[in-house]
């Protein structure tokens, strides 16, 4: 019976390509998560990255990781709001602190957790500190950076569906006015889109892994 | 910050709802995902042939509660009342939904923890003439617990942080400070549930550690 | 059902999760029995909307309620008239105030009724079985649709039936389900004709947000409750609707039948006699306004003054 509605939901005419259509829905999450996971990394692997390389900062990167992790997306997210009004700073800003903590930690422990006899290998070798960090550390450290990329990508994707509880689009649309008018139908085939969406994204990255590790560490 | 004051007996009260909404799920999902990460894992060397299907079986356990994490914990709460046949205003919904979420963390840690043993001790433990339960539970078990701990309190803080969206769809945890501040124009409300999560979160992982400390006398702190 | 196989409710009660309370009565208005004895505890649980009128509402009807020494609980912010009609209906709260024109649209999408009468008589015959309305109060509380008035003097508009040319020209914020409700975009467009150029879904009640985005200009028009506080200010102004697109919305206490008892119901019906529009908003304004009154103090103050213990 669900499967007859979900399909009927799917199927309506406009369903795809109508204003407020699952397409536009769609462009709106993959715009929305890029925006923040761009900015996120802009900021978080830089800066995990040299922290890493000069093997400082343990202590602090984890308790802000640790905080960050602790905040709650829908507190920041309301509280911004209240501050900055509608628009997209505000959510922007909200889930950029959950994006930050997968990248930093990773980043950092990427590059700081290496085994140090690499370090001095290379060292030894002759290579000075920024060939050390740009061709033995990077690209030893991508598998993991990678990881908390996919990481921060995962959890991203699934909370900017909260961004629909305030006023702005994604596929949160369709779970917040699902919720509101008890349409589960709509709720379900939101579910469906969000999993589908999480899981294509995350084949992706995992194919952009495999392409940039080198294959001296595959 | 008036607000604060003037409503300190909410506060209170949402903390003790959020408190039970974080920690019955915590536990309820860590002890779903012992066995299942146990099973995951399969017969260890040196405990007889291992099974053919094993790599099928792991996959299937290890990628089939991976799943859960792909679906927002918003969608997940919305859905229950449709699996479960409970009423969309039911705490039940939430107690589910977060036991699933811990399910789906912890499988993954466990997994590790218990692949962290190298097989030798076990085979010592076999020699011993231990069973394969009686090693379980008095070797494996214990040797795992700093890892298993360390898993626990990720999905803690985790936990903690995913209770209050349960104030979306109407229940009360200290997310209620969120949504209720939102719509009467109350920073300071907000910023309470703030500090209040970051507070149990920070005091709840560092009994957490304590207790990791306490039942694993054997390590060097 | 065996009556000592424990339902959903009492399974919940029983595990004494998260707000609820017990909603069980020996005896509903409807002359059963509801659980038997041994579960004959007599809390009523009063749910609201997730805006804070509604919370309001409820915190009136509980504090009513104990004046009177009955047991409530309340069980706010469960969401949209879809959310609290169907935990009503499964019983899993006693009571929700709600609004006698919406609720009517609600049930029924084509009724043609206008006056406050008129709503009322409609509602018995579409209300499920088990659910009844009680008497309402005199206080109202309408979708108003509000622009900024110097925008409004400017376009020449005062009336939504004014709107008409400026169809696709004009945006309009509200709540979510105003999209889709007979009262909401549907209404408009068949009222009035009128379309919006974008709909833009702010989901606070009419609350800060909406007040920020109306005043800031980023929306023309928005959808706010006539009993809101900010809308004695000379800076908005309230769109007109001869075309009776937004019915009276009397506030009346809506019940489960097996679950409020025939004592309750009455206490409920005089609370609400009470409660006239010009104290609602003075309570609004409590809650939302500078104070930032708790919902069950606003509540119980005024229940306190204006409601006798004994009667």
């Amino acid at each position: 019976m669900i499967f007859e509605k979900l399909w009927a939901w799917f199927s309506a005419p406009g369903a795809w390509t109508a204003p407020g259509g699952i397409w536009q829905r769609l462009a709106e999450h993959l715009a929305y998560s890029g925006l923040v996971l761009a900015l996120a990394s802009l900021l978080a692997l830089p800066l995990g990255i040299w922290l890493g390389h000069r093997g400082r900062g343990e202590g602090p990167i984890l308790a802000l990781t640790g905080a960050l992790r602790a905040l709650p997306t829908l507190g920041l997210l309301t509280l911004l709001t209240l501050w900055l009004g509608l628009g997209l700073t505000a959510p922007v800003l909200a889930l950029l602190a959950l994006a930050l903590a997968p990248l930093l930690s990773s980043a950092y422990a990427g590059v700081a957790h290496l085994d140090p006899a690499l370090k001095q290998a290379a060292l030894a070798q002759g290579m000075t500190g920024r060939q050390l960090l740009f061709q033995v550390e990077l690209p030893l450290a991508l598998p993991l950076i990678m990881g908390g990329l996919r990481n921060a990508t995962l959890q991203v994707v699934a909370t900017v569906p909260l961004l629909a509880y305030i006023n702005l689009g994604g596929l949160g649309r369709y779970l917040i006015d699902g919720l509101a008018l008890r349409d589960y139908t709509r709720m379900v085939a939101a579910v469906l889109l969000l999993a589908l969406l999480a899981l294509a994204l995350d084949a992706l990255l995992a194919l952009a892994q495999r392409a940039l590790t080198s294959p001296g560490i595959r | 910050m008036s607000w604060i004051a003037a409503n300190l007996p909410l506060l209170g009260q949402l903390t003790l709802l959020h408190l039970a909404q974080a920690i019955l799920p915590l536990i309820l999902g860590f002890l779903l995902a012992l066995p299942l990460a146990r099973l995951a894992l399969g017969r260890r060397q040196g405990q007889g042939r291992k099974s053919r299907g094993l790599a099928l079986r792991r996959g299937l356990i290890v990628n089939g509660v991976g799943l859960l994490y792909v679906i927002p914990s918003l969608a997940l709460f919305v859905l229950m009342p449709l699996i479960l046949g409970t009423s969309i205003t039911s705490p039940l919904n939430v107690y589910a939904a977060l036991t699933l979420y811990v399910l789906a963390m912890m499988v993954r840690s466990c997994l590790d923890a218990f692949q962290s043993l190298p097989d030798q001790i076990l085979q010592a433990a076999q020699a011993l003439g231990y069973t394969r339960l009686r090693a379980f539970w008095q070797v494996e078990l214990p040797l795992s617990l700093p890892l298993l701990i360390a898993g626990l309190r990720v999905a803690l803080v985790a936990n903690i942080s995913m209770v209050s969206v349960g104030a979306v769809i109407g229940l009360q945890s200290l997310g209620t400070l969120f949504t209720d501040g939102l719509r009467r124009n109350i920073p300071a409300e907000i910023m309470a549930g703030l500090g209040l999560i970051l507070l149990l979160a920070l005091t709840l992982d560092s009994l957490l550690a304590l207790l990791g400390k306490k039942v694993t006398p054997w390590r060097v702190a | 059902m065996s009556r000592f196989q424990p339902n959903r409710r009492q399974i919940l009660a029983g595990l004494g999760l998260a707000t609820g309370g017990l909603t069980l009565t020996a005896c509903g208005l409807d002359g059963s029995t509801a659980f038997g004895q041994a579960g004959a505890s007599s809390t009523l649980l009063i749910g609201s909307a997730d805006f804070p009128e509604s919370q309001l509402l409820a915190e009136i009807y509980a504090a009513a309620l104990r004046q009177r020494d009955l047991e409530a609980q309340t069980l706010p912010g469960m969401g949209a008239r879809e959310a609290y009609l169907g935990a009503l209906q499964e019983g899993a709260v006693a009571v929700v105030p709600d609004y006698s024109g919406n609720l009517l649209l609600y049930l029924d999408s084509a009724s043609r009724a206008q006056t406050a009468q008129e709503v009322m008589q409609a509602l018995p015959g579409v209300l499920p079985q088990n659910l009844e309305a009680l008497a309402p109060a005199p206080a109202e509380n309408k979708d108003s649709l509000v622009m900024r008035a110097d925008r409004a003097r400017a376009l020449g508009l005062e009336s939504l039936a004014d709107l008409a040319p400026l169809s696709g020209h004009l945006s309009l914020a509200a709540a979510p389900e105003f999209a889709e409700r007979s009262y909401g975009l549907p209404g408009l467009k068949r009222v009035y004709d009128f379309e919006p150029s974008s709909f833009e879904p702010i989901n606070d009640g009419g609350g800060p947000l909406t007040l920020a985005a109306l005043r800031e200009g980023q929306v023309d028009i928005v959808d706010l409750y006539s009993t809101d506080p900010a809308l004695r200010s000379p800076e908005f102004l309230i769109l007109q609707d001869p075309g009776h697109l937004i019915l009276p919305q009397q506030i009346l206490p809506l019940v489960h039948k097996r679950l409020v008892s025939l004592e309750a119901a009455q206490v409920l019906e005089e609370i609400s006699a009470l409660l006239t529009t010009e104290a609602l908003m003075g309570l609004n304004e409590r809650v939302v306004g500078a104070e930032k009154a708790s919902p069950a103090q606003a509540a119980s103050d005024w229940v306190g003054q204006v409601f006798p213990r004994d009667s």
